[in-house]
């Protein structure tokens, strides 16, 4: 067992060596990143060394729009407010889809990631840790349900909605989502009013699907803007 | 020997014992439950993903819509992370105001609790008790929002305003008689907070007619003592947390392990069961409305004597008065800022966790630095604790898993988000 009293992170380092490929502390917070071969044995080892009885949570992530605003801010242009509310570009993933022709296609292997959240109740910490799937297009993790049993329905979740294969899962069905979705759906290319609607057929004398028939519309352009009072001088290494 | 097929059965959604829409393929063998797959999702109104379409603020509404009988709870945790980013802290008044809120959601929660797991188990009269006292408690909802339910109440930097200082009343109307007018006011005299103070005062005999009808009652004891018994062990690795983890006999308390807001200064005790069955998280749930009377009591006598703001005063986050805006410059153009664009939220990432009435509600939120956030998940309590359902039902009769659905104190505004 490992010597409770010292901060985590240098226990962290103890316990997994090089399976390491970062650590850092934010607002009070410790988040790891591992690579994905590693995470079944990190895991394990968070456990039992660190002794991190509970997972909180098992998050998805898509990175594909990241730091991608609708409204440029550092140009001058004439075009004003529907610069951000019309148009088609990449960084208005959310509208596209029927509506849109931006698929993600490129395969950087930091699209997908999941990341846990873990509680130590006989320490009292938390942690963070944050996998990269290698392939965008097929991505796949091992499953932690054999350590935690309530893991079983966060995977099926982000499975769900990101995608996102655990290897070693018991019953990886979807979670969420209507019997016979297609797609999923918290994925930033995946249009936010959806691809199809549901309605009464008075014909058929059933419930039909068809594509859907509302437009999509933006509100509040995405900006990003730089404000000099949360400059930081140091680089994010999370943010791929 | 009598041959006795398994078979499968199909319970709810519609079924009012399923305490909103959960669907349940049960796996029978007479009338032995085999295996319990709980179907989830009728209700899954991405919430999440519609919260990356929107700035901050305007997604604190659909937070109150996910666990919807502890509306400011969700609230609550949802601004934490936000202040986590951000980097500010609300004013201790404001900060006493959110945990006197809490409480009294708490109570709400449990109430509405009592009475529908009373009401699946049989016991029809505890549920019209407990409606008769949440009553009192929506009504505070209403005086400082304007809403019974849900109040989007709480935001970045405190809270939308302060008390009012006087309890609305009930109006004459043709329906009502002078005399019941008056008894129906006769409470709501004085402040807002002298009337909290005056539920506090009677709330505990109601809490000890509730046990006179429950805790000895002998089908209540039959119905409950030992079914869904769950061990300390299995509760941590099953992700329990609040009552169903108490229950099971783990001290484990947010508001005392690790302390947000002014929980540190308050003084109210953790209840924890022994045996971790329905009977225990019933007690546990119980002696948690005793402890949050307390907690409230504190909170009410420390707002008596601390006036003071309760919104931090940055226009970069908090949008001006309205009286301000109308002669000043530049809050006219704070306010056109905060409400055409809202406000721009540093790149990182927080996790914040509040003990809601159901265990932990956390939200990871991940910022690149826009005024939108980039990701939001929320940890609702009750996914975990659905999910061990077919654990813990496993072995018992058909009635008792209305009894562990009742336990596990379901709502799927916030399973299915």
């Amino acid at each position: 067992m490992v010597d409770a009293r010292k901060p985590l992170a240098e226990r962290l380092q103890e316990v997994l060596g090089d399976r390491l490929r970062s650590c850092d502390e934010q607002l009070g917070e410790v988040t790891v990143e591992i690579g994905p071969s590693d995470l079944y044995g990190v895991m394990r080892s968070l456990r039992d060394d660190l002794r991190f009885e509970q997972l909180t949570d098992v998050c998805g992530v898509d990175y594909a729009a990241w730091k991608q605003d609708e409204w440029i801010t550092d140009q001058a242009s004439g075009t004003g407010f529907s610069r951000g509310v019309r148009g088609n570009t990449f960084a208005r993933l959310g509208l596209t889809g029927v509506y849109g022709l931006d698929p993600v296609t490129t395969n950087t292997g930091r699209r997908f990631a999941a990341v846990y959240h873990l509680l130590s109740l006989s320490n009292n910490e938390r942690l963070r840790v944050r996998t990269y799937c290698d392939n965008d297009d097929f991505p796949v993790l091992d499953s932690v349900v054999s350590i935690w049993a309530g893991a079983n329905w966060f995977e099926r979740e982000a499975f769900d909605l990101y995608g996102i294969i655990f290897d070693g899962h018991p019953d990886l069905r979807r979670i969420l989502t209507d019997y016979g979705f297609v797609g999923h759906p918290f994925r930033k290319d995946f249009p936010l009013i959806g691809n199809v609607e549901v309605r009464y057929n008075e014909e058929k004398g059933r419930v039909v699907y068809q594509p859907v028939t509302i437009e999509p519309r933006v509100l509040v352009p995405r900006v990003i803007r730089q404000d000099n009072r949360y400059a930081e001088p140091e680089e994010d290494a999370s943010n791929g | 020997m009598a041959d006795i097929r398994s078979y499968t059965m199909n319970f709810g959604p519609q079924h009012p014992a399923a305490h909103g829409v959960l669907r349940m393929v049960l796996e029978m063998e007479g009338e032995v439950i085999r295996r319990a797959d709980p179907h989830i999702g009728l209700l899954h109104r991405a919430t999440e993903k519609l919260a990356e379409s929107k700035p901050y603020n305007q997604s604190i509404g659909y937070m109150d819509r996910l666990d919807y009988v502890s509306m400011m709870c969700n609230e609550h945790g949802y601004v934490l992370a936000i202040e986590k980013l951000l980097g500010v802290t609300p004013p201790p008044r404001a900060q006493y105001i959110r945990v006197m809120f809490d409480e009294i959601t708490r109570i709400l929660n449990h109430l509405m609790w009592l009475g529908a797991h009373g009401l699946d188990v049989g016991a029809m009269t505890v549920f019209l008790y407990a409606f008769r006292e949440r009553e009192f408690l929506m009504d505070l909802y209403e005086a400082v929002s304007g809403t019974r339910m849900h109040a989007t109440y709480y935001r970045p930097g405190g809270v939308y305003r302060d008390l009012p200082d006087r309890m609305p009343q009930y109006e004459a109307s043709r329906f009502r008689s002078k005399k019941d007018l008056e008894w129906l006011n006769k409470d709501r005299q004085g402040t807002m907070l002298d009337y909290i103070e005056q539920f506090c005062e009677r709330f505990p005999t109601a809490v000890d007619e509730y046990e006179t009808l429950l805790t000895d009652n002998r089908i209540w004891k039959q119905r409950l003592v030992g079914i869904g018994v769950v061990s300390p062990e299995r509760a941590m690795e099953l992700g329990f947390t609040g009552p169903m983890l108490r229950g099971s006999g783990v001290e484990w308390d947010l508001r005392k392990t690790q302390p947000y807001e002014v929980y540190d200064r308050m003084d109210f005790d953790v209840p924890v069961g022994t045996n971790g069955d329905c009977y225990d998280r019933y007690l546990v749930r119980i002696e948690e409305m005793r402890q949050s009377v307390r907690i409230i009591k504190q909170c009410v006598d420390w707002l008596r004597q601390n006036p003071g703001p309760v919104m931090i005063d940055d226009h970069k986050i908090v949008p001006p008065t309205r009286e301000e805006m109308k002669d000043d410059m530049e809050s006219l153009i704070h306010h056109f800022k905060l409400f055409t664009e809202g406000y721009c939220v540093p790149e990182g990432e927080a996790y914040a966790a509040v003990e809601a009435p159901k265990g932990e509600f956390g939200v990871y939120m991940i910022s690149d630095g826009a005024n939108k956030p980039y990701r939001v998940k929320v940890r609702p309590p009750g996914f975990p604790h659905l999910a061990a359902m077919d654990e813990m039902a496993k072995g018992h009769m058909l009635a008792d898993v209305v009894t562990l659905i009742g336990t596990q104190d379901i709502v799927f505004g916030e399973i299915d988000r």
